[in-house]
């Protein structure tokens, strides 16, 4: 009787603990999931990059339909929602693998300004790549430059 | 360990050496009296010698670059130091500097009282920078606006807060000529020129000796990094396979071959190197090919 209720309270103990950790793991994975979209719309912006880059240094012919498309994407990425991509938790201690620094949650209007820096130059750069070459390579640094800004601030250093 | 042995010498090789060999060295005035300084080829040599990512206030971009009011930190195993004022204040900066006081502290790191300064201001670097672009970039400082902010004091601790000692220091590791030598074309030097003499990319990217001197056999093969956090690249082809393409468009946007950006310390390195003009980029570009491969 007395054994057997607290088998039945172990049990229950353990069921308790179980359904505590799932809603955790839940919310971890929630975490880790955001934190590989995030690190994926990076890469998708230094893949669409990667184009321009490549006609500004003369690896790639120009050709402005191809330059035009890519920049279009560059800038509609940058215009996304992104509310769902830094939920406050991912930073690098948070997740691992993320190399995102706390302190971007204790600067969110900064760290908001700096997206749309990019916001800004990616328009920049859509016009410049179907206008000309020149026009290209000079509107490379600035969208660096936007890319750069924020790392510098909220990006762990990787060296 | 190491610091401590390094205290020690430091300390005993300064006693030894005697005051004449620890006095101060100043520039010949002949050499600057005649010169007049361009501002618009000042902001050249400026850009080039990087100043403001020390200089500059903490985190400041864009135009804020310009305000030299001084107050970065820097970590070194002596201790930290802090870049002063060096806008055109009269009071907290250096508006009342003759060329030759700018000269002084940049070619031989003497301050106009005669002081020795820390050589976390890269003088051995800018020894090698000519008189004309010392009066160039002399005339371009006065032009920038004026800050007020009173510079802070390096935390060091004991002996070196002695500066008397760092006449050793300069002894050991002032040295004229250049490290990549051989047949040179004209972009080449100039890539030289920037690298070694402005740029001072050396400091970060080649280790140091136990007295903080660089370590010449090993010029641009990669350091640990001075904030204690990773290590500095190699950059020599030996580590760095990217084309002068590649390095032209990393030093212009930041932009590595795989469109991340550059980061640390790099990161300011690169917003001042974009300013440049794109043929003091080649040729910076040039010099990191022409380096000595070293593993
Ligand atoms: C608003 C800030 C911000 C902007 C703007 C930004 N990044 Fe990032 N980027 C980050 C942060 C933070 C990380 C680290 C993300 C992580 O580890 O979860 C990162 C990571 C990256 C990575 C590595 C991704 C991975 O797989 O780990 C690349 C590549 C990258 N960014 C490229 C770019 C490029 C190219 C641009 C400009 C077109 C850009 N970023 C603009 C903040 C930014
Ligand atoms: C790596 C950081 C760094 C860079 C780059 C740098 N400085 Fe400095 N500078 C310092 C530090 C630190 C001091 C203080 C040295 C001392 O107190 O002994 C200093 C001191 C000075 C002083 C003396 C100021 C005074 O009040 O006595 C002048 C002038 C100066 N720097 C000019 C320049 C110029 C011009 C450039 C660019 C060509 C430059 N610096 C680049 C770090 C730097
Ligand atoms: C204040 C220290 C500092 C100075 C000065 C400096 N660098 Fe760097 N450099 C770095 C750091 C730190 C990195 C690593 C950047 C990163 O983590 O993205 C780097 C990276 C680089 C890279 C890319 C290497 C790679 O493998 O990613 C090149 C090329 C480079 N530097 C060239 C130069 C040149 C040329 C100069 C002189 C004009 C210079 N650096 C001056 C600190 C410095």
């Amino acid at each position: 009787m007395f054994k057997g209720m607290t088998v039945t309270g172990a049990v229950l103990g353990l069921a308790i603990l179980a359904g505590a950790a799932s809603g955790q793991d839940a919310a971890q994975k929630a975490l880790a999931d955001a934190t590989k979209a995030r690190q994926a719309q990076m890469q998708l912006y230094a893949f669409n990059l990667g184009l321009l880059g490549g006609m500004a240094k003369g690896e790639v012919p120009y050709d402005a339909t191809a330059a035009t498309a890519a920049a279009g994407n560059l800038s509609s990425l940058a215009q996304l929602d992104q509310s769902r991509l830094w939920p406050e938790g991912s930073d690098e201690m948070g997740v691992e693998g993320s190399k995102v620094m706390a302190e971007l949650w204790a600067n969110m209007p900064d760290a908001m300004a700096k997206g749309a820096d990019l916001v800004t130059a990616a328009a920049a750069m859509e016009v410049a790549a179907g206008t000309d070459l020149a026009s290209l390579q000079a509107a490379m640094g600035a969208l660096g430059g936007a890319c750069g800004a924020c790392h510098k601030a909220y990006r762990v250093p990787s060296n | 360990m190491a610091k401590g042995l390094t205290a020690i010498v430091f300390v005993a090789a300064a006693a030894a050496a005697g005051w004449w060999f620890t006095a101060p060295v100043r520039v010949d005035p002949e050499d600057y009296v005649d010169l007049v300084g361009v501002p618009a080829r000042g902001e050249v040599v400026f850009h080039a010698g990087g100043c403001a990512s020390c200089h500059s206030a903490a985190g400041a971009t864009g135009e804020a670059r310009l305000i030299l009011s001084g107050g970065r930190g820097f970590a070194s195993d002596f201790g930290t130091f802090h870049a002063p004022n060096i806008s055109p204040d009269p009071e907290h900066g250096i508006g009342g500097w003759s060329v030759t006081d700018l000269a002084n502290a940049m070619v031989h790191g003497t301050s106009p009282e005669g002081r020795h300064y820390y050589p976390a201001f890269p003088y051995a670097a800018y020894a090698r920078v000519t008189p004309q672009d010392i009066a160039d970039l002399h005339a371009y400082l006065t032009t920038l606006p004026a800050a007020a902010t009173p510079d802070l004091a390096h935390e060091l601790g004991f002996p070196f807060t002695l500066r008397r000692g760092l006449g050793l220091w300069k002894a050991l590791y002032l040295k004229d000529g250049w490290q990549v030598t051989g047949d040179m074309d004209e972009v080449a030097a100039r890539g030289r020129y920037l690298a070694e003499a402005l740029g001072h990319c050396a400091e970060c990217h080649t280790p140091r000796d136990a007295l903080g001197g660089l370590d010449r056999d090993r010029w641009m093969a990669g350091a640990p990094n001075p904030s204690g956090q990773g290590t500095i690249p190699n950059i020599t082809p030996a580590k760095l396979d990217w084309s002068e393409a590649d390095l032209i468009a990393y030093f212009t946007s930041g932009f590595t071959p795989d469109y991340d950006t550059a980061g640390g310390s790099m990161a300011d390195v690169v917003s001042s190197l974009a300013q440049l003009p794109e043929a003091d980029r080649a040729a910076l570009a040039a010099y990191v090919r022409r380096l000595k491969p070293i593993e």
